[in-house]
Order: structure tokens, then sequence, then C-alpha cells
């Protein structure tokens, strides 16, 4: 199997997607000849056209807009936010329009061909407007279907599964994993399940659940806690909405402790839900109290960086405290 | 107030019968335009102009090779742009507010902010007034009438048409101008804000910088019509379009454009038709997207060189004139930087700082737990180590006092 980086699996799957579908199309802003800022989009109108791969003007509100109209017509429309940072222009757009056409209509229209692809997350030092991870504004917002790929495989996977999804997605792509992550991925078409979290790893003393660029940091932080003995099972929730309860709470009822992490700040984060929920579930079973691991309840920031965001570090002292409570 | 003109036949209007004339004064060998006259500048006014436009020259190009060298993290020219920016900087009251894109660096050069003031912000040092927060070029200045920059484009233009309505109840006589690209003006954030000033008769100017691209999008896929220009007659607005590579006309045009902002509450859109002579940011490239003759036939168009040549016919400037400026410049620029550089980054409880008026609870508390948690990893984040160990800080004061 070639070993690709995140970019080029999603170049992959997008020019999968497009050579199969003629309904299938691709733009936002400096998509078009020059491939995205990132260059996920590369070469995609060469192949395909200007009238399916394009530039758009500098809207993000017209962006998605041109897209609600496009899937309602019957297109399949991915489009590009450059930076989740700058999808809130868009925000009527997507939560009161994208989110609601099937159900304020009846399904006699919806949107469910369109796929909005966007960059989140910190650790590249772009300071406060390009390190945000607002997944939990969306996660409020009842027929969105949110999605994160934690590397390259992941993300050919769950972004040909989004496409071909009968509801509109977002899918978060972690922007600090673009050219770090690389990985073997199958060149054929395949499709990974959405609303469905993954056991990467099993254990039976504590669960430690993330998602995105968080993945690689868990992995560390459990690296090290397993040395002191302690063993941990390891989700990615791959799909924040609507999430997969089940996978999270069989395996809370089995280790009793959970340690949730996201780079978004803690108040109305998602781990805020997941905890609820898993203690509604999980009760009887907890050992310890569940241990969240998030950004500080402030704007994001450039200099001290690395002091703001969850590391390994922070987890594993989560998961030490959560063991010793 | 339509116009009460009936017709009786299908005649429509099309977009593309509207043309927008170029104000222009000067040639690029220094001369005036026939029938072009002047405005009425002064040597020192003018000299005032050309030495920011070249400190910002200088400065733009140091910081690009700084950020090449993995110095600084991040980095924006204005190169090609001076006389658009600064030529219309200069034409304000000094207490004209100015809210600002990104690559404007030149307006606030213009208002007096130091070599200095600038590093500080570029390596997000302890003496950054936004504290290290923003991505380096996020200047801001309350003292010079600067407001921060913010990244998300266009979200200034309509809070400049809101803080010039201030400016009018308040009677000061002051006004607001903004600056943007052609991309951003096709926000919607725009629209919203040309709207509001022509409905409120706000004293704001909108001063469309059209560089030709908005990163890798040339201004043919960014709009079908002429230019921005145009647009403001959907408002009844007052509009002009000038040469924004030709110093004097910039100048001029916002000179008048200011009166009829201020003595007269008509806002005024401004389109400078210039180019973007360097990349995006230093995160571009700009050879995957546009020719290298193009940007050479632009190269010849340099607002530098015609205003230089301009103030030598004026007997006002020289050769050697000119290269003891730029060897100066050159100097300050690498001292500065080098004194910016090793200063210690902002202490870690600004961090929670300035989230709020005052620190909450919740936020002392994160911040708290922060602090133990570096405390025992100390060699994990240096930056914030520094803070909780006074040895560190010691240090920081002996290499301030050794000097740079
Ligand atoms: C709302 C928003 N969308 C996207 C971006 C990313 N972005 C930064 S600069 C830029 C291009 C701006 O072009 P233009 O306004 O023409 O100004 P120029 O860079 O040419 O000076 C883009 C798309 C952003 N900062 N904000």
């Amino acid at each position: 199997m070639p070993t690709i980086n995140m970019l080029q699996a999603i170049n992959q799957a997008l020019d999968i997607a497009m050579a199969e579908d003629e309904r299938v199309l691709c733009f936002g802003e400096d998509v078009g000849g020059f491939g995205g800022v990132f260059r996920a989009t590369s070469h995609l109108q060469e192949k395909y056209g200007k009238a399916r791969c394009f530039n758009t003007p500098l809207v993000e509100q017209g962006i998605i807009g041109f897209a609600n109209g496009l899937a309602a017509q019957g297109s399949v429309p991915v489009a590009e936010i450059q930076f989740a940072d700058y999808i809130y222009p868009a925000f009527d757009q997507i939560v009161n329009e994208t989110a609601k056409y099937r159900y304020r209509s009846g399904d006699l229209f919806n949107v469910g061909g369109l796929t909005i692809r966007t960059p989140y997350g910190g650790g590249i030092s772009g300071g406060h407007y390009h390190s945000q991870s607002p997944e939990a504004y969306f996660a409020h917002t009842p027929g969105l279907k949110i999605v994160v790929p934690r590397n390259p495989y992941e993300a050919k996977g769950l972004l040909l599964a989004s496409i071909r999804d009968p509801d509109p997605v977002l899918f978060f792509e972690p922007k600090r994993l673009y050219r770090a992550a690389v990985g073997e991925v199958p060149e054929e078409d395949y499709q990974l399940p959405l609303s469905e979290a993954e056991v990467t790893k099993e254990g039976s003393d504590i669960t430690v659940l993330g998602w995105g660029a968080q993945m690689e940091v868990i992995d560390k932080a459990v690296e090290m806690a397993e040395k002191d003995g302690v063993s941990c099972e390891v989700i990615d929730l791959r799909t924040i909405l609507p999430w997969d309860e089940d996978t999270v709470a069989e395996s809370v009822l089995k280790t009793g402790r959970l340690v949730i992490t996201h780079e978004a700040p803690r108040t109305g984060g998602f781990a805020g839900e997941i905890s609820a929920t898993i203690q509604e579930r999980c009760f009887l079973y907890l050992e310890s109290p569940i241990q969240r691991v998030t950004g500080l309840d402030t704007p994001f920031p450039l200099t001290l960086e690395k002091e703001y965001l969850p590391d390994h570090l922070k987890i594993y002292e989560a998961i030490r405290a959560a063991m010793n409570y | 107030m339509t116009t009460t003109a009936q017709i009786h036949e299908p005649d429509f209007l099309a977009g593309d019968e509207f043309f927008i004339p170029t104000y222009s004064v000067l040639t690029q060998d220094g001369t005036l335009f026939p029938g072009a006259t002047a405005p009425d500048l002064g040597k020192e006014k003018a000299l005032r102009i050309y030495h920011t436009m070249v400190k910002t020259r200088v400065l733009d190009e140091r910081m690009m090779a700084a950020q090449r060298q993995g110095r600084l993290s991040f980095y924006m020219q204005c190169t090609g742009e001076e006389a658009a920016v600064i030529g219309s900087a200069a034409a304000l009251d000094d207490a004209d507010m100015i809210m600002a894109q990104y690559r404007e660096q030149g307006a606030l050069m213009y208002r007096g902010f130091s070599i200095d003031e600038f590093m500080n912000q570029l390596f997000g040092n302890e003496l950054d007034y936004g504290k290290g927060r923003q991505m380096p070029v996020h200047y801001g200045s309350r003292k010079l009438h600067y407001m921060t920059i913010s990244s998300p484009l266009a979200t200034q233009i309509p809070q400049a048409t809101g803080y010039a309505y201030g400016q009018k109840l308040a009677g000061n006589g002051n006004c607001t101008i903004t600056y943007f690209g052609e991309g951003a003006a096709s926000e919607g954030d725009f629209h919203a804000a040309l709207n509001m000033a022509a409905v409120h008769e706000v004293p704001v100017i909108f001063f469309c910088r059209n560089n030709g691209y908005a990163i890798s999008t040339p201004s043919v896929e960014q709009f079908a019509a002429d230019g921005v220009a145009p647009r403001a007659f959907g408002y009844r607005m007052h509009v002009i379009r000038v040469d924004g590579n030709d110093v004097l006309a910039v100048y001029h045009a916002t000179e008048r454009a200011r009166q009829l902002v201020v003595e007269h509450n008509k806002p005024v859109l401004i389109e400078a038709m210039t180019y973007r002579l360097a990349a995006h940011s230093s995160s571009d490239d700009p050879s995957g997207y546009r020719s290298r003759k193009e940007e050479d036939a632009w190269r010849e168009k340099d607002p530098l060189r015609r205003m230089q040549a301009w103030l030598e016919h004026q007997g006002w400037w020289d050769e050697e004139e000119e290269k003891a400026l730029q060897d100066s410049l050159r100097r300050e620029v690498l001292e500065t930087m080098k004194r910016a550089e090793k200063r210690p980054p902002p202490a870690l409880d600004t961090l929670v700082t300035e989230v709020y008026a005052e620190v909450t609870p919740a936020l002392q508390h994160q911040l708290d737990a922060l602090k133990n948690h570096i405390r025992h990893y100390p060699e994990a984040y240096p930056r914030g180590a520094r803070f909780l160990d006074t040895t560190l800080q010691e240090k920081d004061a002996d290499n301030e006092q050794g000097g740079a």
C-alpha cells in the first residue's frame, strides 16, 4: 500500500468522488487552478474542468448559501471553507438552512448531498484566528453530521462516506496533521462508517477518548501510563454528531473510568455532553469522576500556545488523577 | 428617492455599460500628466510620505528575510502598495480613525509607530500591546488611532461605519477610514457597511486596495464588474477610482474625500488600482498562479521610484540622500530586530487576563491548575516555566542589562 499524507488522502477521495459521479463539485476560496491554500484540491480543475472545480468570490455565507441551493437541486457540492475560524460568516446558512432543509420541508427538499470541508485546530503557531476548534457550536444543531478524521487512512474513507451520505456533513480536517500525518492508504475506493466510534486500543483500567489531532497526543499519554502499569482503552469518536454513545458507554462499563480531551475551550465543549451522557448511562460503574482535558476558557493564544493546548502530559496527569482518585 | 422617469418598453440597463475612469496625476518618470495639477503638499509632508514609503519597504524586505531565516513565524508585505496606503493616510488628520485589513503597515508607520513597536508585535514579546495573542502583522495602537487588526476579513468595514457614526455624534470633526482588499469587498460585511453609511450619512471613507489578487484568486474570478467602484452607485454614494501607484493622485483624492465626509457627511468609496508585487504572505508562493512577466510589468510601475523621480524634479531629493536613508533604515531595522527577538514572552498570567475586564474565578482556577502542571514539567513548557522560576527571571534581567 502506498504511504501518503493526509492532504494527499483527501485529494484522492475528492478525485474518486468526482470521477465516479458527475454531480460532485468542489469549490471555495483559492480552490480552483491553485488547488487550495493547503493544496487539497490540486489538479482537480485540470481533470474535471472549471465548471466542476472553481474559485469562488471571497464570501463564506455566499459559498455555503450557493452550496445549499446546489444541493437542493440535486448536485453533490463539496464546499471548502479555508479555515474553520472563517466559517462563522456562514453560520446562519449552516445552522438555519443546511441543518433544517429536510426537517422544515417534510423532506420536499433536502441538502443531503452537501459536504463542507474545513481545516481546524491549533499547534501550527496560527494564533487566535488560525487555530480554533468550533465543533461544539455545530454539535448543538440537529440535522448536521460532524466528522473528524485522525490520519490519512481515516480521512480518505470518512470523506468518501461523507460525500455519499444522505445528510449534510461538516468535515473538520486537523490541519496540524495535513503533512505531518503519513500512513498507508489504499489507492482504491473505500468508505468508513459515519457515527461509529473506533476502539483503537483495548484496555481494562480506563477509557481515553478524543478525536482528530488529539488522537496522536492521546497515544503518547497512554504509552506513558502503560509504563506505570495502567491498562488504557483508547477510543476515537470519529463522528461528533450524531455520536456513538454505545461504544463509549460499553467501554466505560468495562473500565469504570473516562478521560475526554479536546482542543476547544472547556465550557460548552463537546466533552461536557459526552460526560453528561456517560454518567447517566454508567453512574454505578464509575470508579472516579470523568476527567476533561481541554483548552482554557479563553480565546486561542499564540506565544503561549504550548501552555494552552491539551498535550500528552496533561492527559497523562488526568489518567493518573482518575486512577488515584 | 427613486427616479420618476418611466419607460414603456423593457429596456434593460446593462451592468457593463458603466465605466469608471481612473484619476492619475503623476507619470512614471515623475512628471505631471498634461492638464493634471499636483496637490498642495509642501516639501515637509512630501518628504515625510516618501520616508515612510522607503521605511515600509525596508521593513518589509528585512522581515521577509528574517522569516525565511526562521526568526519570525509569519510576515505580510505591502510591497507595491505603499503609495496607495501611505498617500491616503497622509491626507487624513492624525486623529482620524484607521481601521485596516492587515497590509497597511505603511499607514501605521506614517502615524509614527516605531520600529521597536513593530518588532515587539512581530515577535510577540512581553512588550507587544496585543500580548502575543495574534499572529505577526496584527498591529494596533490606541494612541495613534489605529484599531488592532483582526484576521477575519471585512469585519472592520461595518465597524468603521459604526465608529464614524459615533464620531459624527461626538461632533469632533474627525472621520474614519477603513482599508480592505478587492477580495474582502466580496464579503457581506462590505455591502452592509456601505449601505448603512449611505443611509445614516456617516463620515467614513471606504478605501479599497484593488491589488489584483486575493491570495491566488485573480480579480476576474472575484467579480464580473469593472472593479469595486461601481457598487457605490447602488448605495447612492460618492466614488472615485485612482491610480494606486500614484501617490499624488491618491493623496489628492483622499484629501477631497475627507472634505466630503467630514463637512458634508457623505461617505466615499475610493478604489485604488494597484498590484500586490510580493507574495500574499510568507506562506504563499505566487509562482503557482501568476507569471513572472506579469509581475515584472508591474515592477516597472513601482510607486517608490515614481515618487522619488517627482521629488528629484522638485529639487527636494537626490541619490545621495536616498542612499543615506536606505542605509540608516536598514541598520535601524536590524538592530531593533535583535533587541526584540531577545525579549521574553508575555507573562504566563496573560493567558487568562483580558478575556473579561476581570479574571473570573473559573479562569483563575484554570490558571492555577496550569501553573501546578507546569511546575511538574518545567522543561516541557519553557516559556511558561520562566514565570514560575525566579532564577530564569533573573537571567532575563541580566541579559537586559548586558545590553542587546
Ligand atoms: C472571513 C475570512 N475568510 C478567509 C480568510 C483567509 N484569507 C486571508 S487573506 C485572504 C485574501 C484577501 O484578499 P484581499 O482582500 O484582496 O486582500 P489582499 O491580500 O490582496 O491585500 C483570505 C482568503 C480570512 N482571513 N477571513
